[in-house]
């Protein structure tokens, strides 16, 4: 039981790896200019209307929607994954320079110059963070500043996990103020309006130029100790980009006051098209009509199924050969077993963030691939081990006896008897993969998870359910579809045995 | 064409098979027979290798058995297990051609070596193209039995090859295999707990008891002149319940 090669298998799927690197590679170097946003209406609407600043001095450029949080778009345009993307100037000394002294921009300016990144001039407006309450619910309990929080320790607190972790966020905020709440707990962005309607929570933190705030009639708590410094919203760019991009980009400063601001979030989500608001920057009527949903659906679902195709075709070439070696008894099999468990028990999302800090994946389609693979690995490594080691002893000797070699022992009789066990593997994978490649588009990969996203960062079901029934469909097609391969694939003689 | 040269096979401190010189030769039946846990199959996984002694070797036409020259060896010889050891996912004929087709032989020598056989085992044609779970126990052991001899082997090995059939089928295909060793002038080594039947087969009779030879012989040596009172014991044992 020695011997066993992947042959040409492992080599062709190198190769694919290699050729899908290289057309995204191509791709990135025929658009030199990529926008990146992060997930919040703002930060689409920036990224819009940066691209058509671009388009306008003759730049060629392509937008990448809520690929993450700060660390994700930094990460992004350092390893030049983005051309730029709209950032604060209190997030770049908070998260990104990890410096609070206050400085002025020429400052940070020269202090990012030295990483390879430029600043834009100030677009106009301080998005600076802030902790709102329904306005009714604050005028019963008298609260106006957030010093007022400190006689209400058991209000039911929902933050964002961005705000929850920051340096200039809630913990540095309550030792500031000396609060003390009981009840705190980390809530989606989008969701925590919702809860705050419905009462599920009293308070979160929102950005000042939210369009939420007006359209839930929320109320600002006052900041009396200056506790949040100033977020001047700005674009970060790539040096190498060269001169006309940091030109064009610098046309936006001092373009964008807050009224201006909130005015295009509010349309934005008004909308549900953010090119349709960053069209009212150039003093459009609106962009021209978005393509159907019909064609979005069809390219969101061929995004999708390339992503699941190929990583699914590298876990199988993989786990193949990983759970033949793990059906032999011995510390490599508890190894390859254990290995990949451990693999499944990280939460996806921490996967994706762990892949994302790689250089050489970074934010990519490779990245969702990888974490897709990774994830499809367990049950068909499981499934192949276990259904080599299912073979009756008497079946496995005969085998040997007949004067098989080790490896045709295993492509003549082991696999093909293991072949509804693996089949079965590769289906879970499969099925799992549909899922999971939702969440691909956090990282601007595209995909089904592209509409889903947006629908949640707009509070919109619609736009949800665009993204959420095909998934669900897909998964229900590519049972079916395995299914059918089972008739075609597992050989007769073992389909009588199931009666 | 096989010899144990002091041959032994432990498991911890469990002795399987004690140190055991034998030799099978020529166109010779042997049966190895005895109670449970005796060590008859030890003897059989010895000579095809699917063990490796603990002390002594096992030589085949000359060789010893190494795993240099194993698989070679295990080519020139056939197994036939108790339940006839079919791949459920080939049909018979598959099964029956698995080793030749993977060797490469001319398929129609293949075809008309499969088809005498066939007629020898008495196997209907239509049984080929059945998996094995569509065969009764009998066909099993037919099928089985083509595969083990479609290579020509030097040597034929079985183990409890009737052991699973009913009385009716097993008598039928003792009378057929009895034609068949005589017809083919091979080694024969063959593995049962059934006087009856090892008298019926075997030219030469080898029991065992607890993983040692304790007399061996023809029939009619063991019956008439017994060197030990077991060997009385366990031929009487047999003859008593039909008697009975």
């Amino acid at each position: 039981m020695t011997g066993f090669k992947c042959g040409p298998g492992l080599s062709r799927a190198i190769l694919l790896a290699a050729f899908w690197s290289a057309t995204d590679r191509a791709w990135a170097e025929s658009r030199p200019a990529v926008i990146g946003s992060k997930r919040f209406t703002e930060s689409y609407v920036l990224a819009e209307i940066a691209q058509g600043v671009l388009e306008r001095a003759g730049i060629p450029a392509e937008v990448r929607q809520g690929m993450g949080g700060t660390i994700i778009l930094w990460q992004a345009l350092r390893q030049g994954a983005v051309t730029c993307y709209p950032e604060y100037t209190g997030t770049i000394l908070q998260e990104i320079l990890k410096d609070p002294s206050p400085e002025g921009p020429d400052q940070i300016r020269s202090r990012l110059g030295g990483l390879g990144i430029g600043m834009t001039g100030e677009l106009g407006f301080d998005n600076t963070y802030a902790l709102v309450m329904k306005r009714q619910r604050a005028r019963d309990l008298g609260i106006r500043t957030i010093d007022d929080l400190r006689q209400f320790p058991e209000l039911a607190v929902g933050l964002t996990h961005e705000f929850l972790e920051r340096r200039d966020g809630w913990e540095p905020l309550c030792a500031r103020y000396g609060l003390a709440m009981r009840q705190v707990r980390g809530i989606d962005h989008t969701l925590a309006y919702r809860a705050l309607a419905n009462g599920a929570i009293d308070l979160t933190d929102a950005y000042s130029t939210d369009a939420k705030i007006a359209e839930y009639d929320l109320v600002t708590l006052e900041d009396d100790l200056h506790f949040f410094p100033e977020y001047q919203a700005v674009f970060l760019f790539r040096l190498d980009a060269g001169p006309q991009v940091a030109a064009a980009l610098n046309r936006m400063t001092g373009t964008l006051n807050a009224a201006r601001m909130i005015h295009l979030n509010a349309e934005a989500e008004r909308t549900h098209d953010y090119s349709l608001a960053a069209s009212l920057y150039f003093g459009g009527r609106g962009a021209g009509p978005s393509a159907s949903l019909a064609a979005d659906l069809v390219r969101w679902t061929a995004r999708h199924l390339l992503l699941v195709g190929i990583s699914l075709l590298l876990s199988i070439l993989i786990g193949v050969p990983l759970g033949v070696w793990a059906s032999r008894p011995g510390w490599v099999s508890q190894l390859i077993l254990g290995g990949a468990s451990l693999i499944q028990t990280i939460p996806s999302l921490a996967l994706l963030a762990l892949l994302v800090s790689i250089p050489l994946l970074g934010i990519s389609p490779a990245t969702a691939i990888v974490a897709l693979l990774l994830y499809g690995l367990l049950p068909i490594v499981r499934n192949t081990a276990s259904g080599i080691q299912d073979i009756p002893p008497p079946l496995r000797e005969t085998a040997a006896a007949l004067g098989l070699e080790p490896r045709a022992q295993l492509v003549r009789i082991f696999l093909p008897m293991a072949s509804r066990s693996i089949l079965t593997g590769i289906k879970t994978s499969a099925v799992i993969n549909v899922g999971t490649a939702t969440l691909a588009a956090l990282i601007g990969a595209g995909g089904l998870g592209e509409p889903i996203l947006s629908g949640l960062n707009l509070n919109d079901h619609a736009t949800i359910l665009e993204g959420a029934i095909p998934a669900a469909l897909l998964a229900l097609a590519v049972q079916f579809g395995f299914d059918l391969l089972d008739r075609i694939l597992i050989p007769k003689g073992l389909r009588l045995g199931q009666g | 064409m096989i010899q144990l040269h002091g041959a032994s096979k432990r498991f911890g401190s469990f002795a399987a098979l004690h140190p055991t010189d034998l030799a099978f030769e020529g166109n010779r039946t042997t049966v190895l027979i005895g109670p449970s846990g005796c060590g008859k199959s030890t003897i059989l996984r010895l000579i095809i290798g699917l063990t490796e002694p603990s002390t002594g070797t096992v030589q085949f036409d000359g060789e010893i058995l190494s795993p240099q020259n194993l698989l070679r060896l295990r080519r020139r010889m056939g197994y036939v297990v108790q339940e006839g050891g079919l791949f459920p996912h080939l049909t018979a004929r598959e099964n029956i051609l698995l080793m030749g087709t993977h060797l490469g032989r001319p398929r129609e020598e293949m075809r008309r070596q499969l088809e005498a056989l066939r007629e020898l085992a008495r196997l209907p044609a239509d049984v080929l193209s059945r998996y094995p779970l569509e065969l009764s126990g009998g066909q099993r052991q037919r099928v089985s039995l083509i595969r083990a001899l479609m290579l020509q082997p030097d040597a034929l090995l079985l183990d409890e090859p009737l052991g699973a059939l009913d009385p009716v089928a097993r008598a039928a295909l003792q009378t057929e295999l009895k034609a068949v060793f005589q017809q083919l002038n091979q080694t024969v080594v063959l593995v049962t707990h059934e006087m009856a039947e090892a008298a019926y087969l075997g030219d030469q009779i080898v029991l065992l008891r607890e993983g040692r030879v304790v007399q061996a012989g023809s029939f009619a040596q063991l019956r008439d002149q017994p060197t030990d009172g077991f060997v009385s014991e366990f031929i009487n044992a047999q003859r008593r319940l039909i008697l009975e």
